[in-house]
């Protein structure tokens, strides 16, 4: 399956929560509906806490993967 | 006036809003805090000084609150806040400032002023950012419709560990008492349902909309929290699971 590209990218590596999430959000309120994020984190419990609180919003994660120390989420805006 | 606010926290976030709550002439102001004052703590907590090195925080920023505005009646709690006292201590207040520097704390100020119906401000910061909402008990989300728990133990550094700009809390801690007291009086419109976020490196400040979880454990349709026993605030702030179900 083809890579999806992302419209926008965010680098958060060295935040915790809950400013990854807050980031992560505000990022997101930019992009109009459809657009992709990709957000670059390395803080552990963001990892799960990031793409748990996205899809209560609405959003839909379209992956989790890990890049070396750091962790790569796309979310495409509802 | 005859407003009562208590400020959980005589830190970098509860020194400024304590100082501005009382010259604006709030009547009665609790300040709970069990720590004494270092001198690590003055770049932030600007309502102690180089004389009250080693007392008391609570009593210092009584004695400071006191010089400034000797009618306010200032009401000294020298206990940390547990789950076990928090329900007596918030008890009576009108309004309270969430100026407490650690994640238990916050979920604990949280559960029992929702679960006692009690308006409170929120905010959070560390190193360059700050985060702040209001929550109004029911009518509006609260603290755990943003975050349903706490990171794990360590997972996030304190300011004490990984540093703040002390101006970083002054202008949240202002922003505290100015919902404080646009609640007593009546006017304009509160942080509700809104998470204002500042960025202090970049200076912005941003704000975006935060919905009411009808699954939250705190204000949720079915709460599972409807007494403080119920969650383990040792670790993450999760409800225990034995607790589970009674909503």
């Amino acid at each position: 399956m083809p890579e999806v590209k992302a419209d926008r990218t965010i680098d958060i590596r060295g935040e915790v929560c809950p400013y990854t999430f807050v980031k992560s959000k505000l990022a997101l309120e930019e992009l109009q509906s459809g657009q992709v994020l990709e957000i670059v984190l390395d803080h552990d419990p963001a990892v799960e806490n990031v793409p748990r609180s996205m899809e209560a919003d609405g959003h839909r994660v379209l992956s989790v993967k890990k890049v070396g120390k750091s962790w790569r989420i796309l979310v495409r805006k509802a | 006036m005859e407003s009562k606010v208590l400020i959980v926290g005589a830190g970098g976030l509860g020194s400024p809003a304590a100082l501005y709550l009382a010259a604006a002439g709030v009547g009665r102001i609790g300040i709970a805090d069990s720590d004494r004052v270092d001198l690590s703590n003055l770049q932030r907590q600007v309502i102690h000084s180089t004389k009250s090195l080693g007392m008391p925080k609570a009593e210092s920023a009584k004695e400071t609150i006191q010089a400034l505005n000797p009618e306010v009646e200032v009401t000294t709690i020298e206990e940390r806040l547990d789950s076990g006292n928090a329900l007596k201590i918030l008890k009576g207040w009108d309004f309270v400032i969430d100026g407490s520097d650690n994640f238990p704390t916050k979920f604990l100020i949280n559960d029992a002023c929702v679960l006692k119906d009690i308006p409170f401000s929120h905010a959070g910061v560390l190193r360059f950012i700050g985060m702040t909402t209001t929550v109004i008990p029911h009518r509006g989300p609260c603290y755990r419709c943003l975050i349903k728990e706490a990171p794990p133990p360590g997972a996030v550094p304190t300011c004490q560990e990984a540093g703040v700009l002390g101006t970083v809390p002054g202008v949240m801690g202002a922003i505290q008492a100015t919902e404080a007291i646009k609640f007593l009086i009546g006017a304009g419109n509160l942080l509700v349902g809104r998470v204002l976020y500042f960025d202090a490196l970049n200076l912005r400040f941003d704000q975006f909309e935060l919905k009411r979880n009808p699954r939250c454990p705190s204000c949720g349709d079915k709460p599972l929290i409807r007494d403080l026993s119920q969650v383990d605030y040792g670790t993450f702030c999760r409800v225990r699971q034995n607790a589970r179900g009674k909503g």
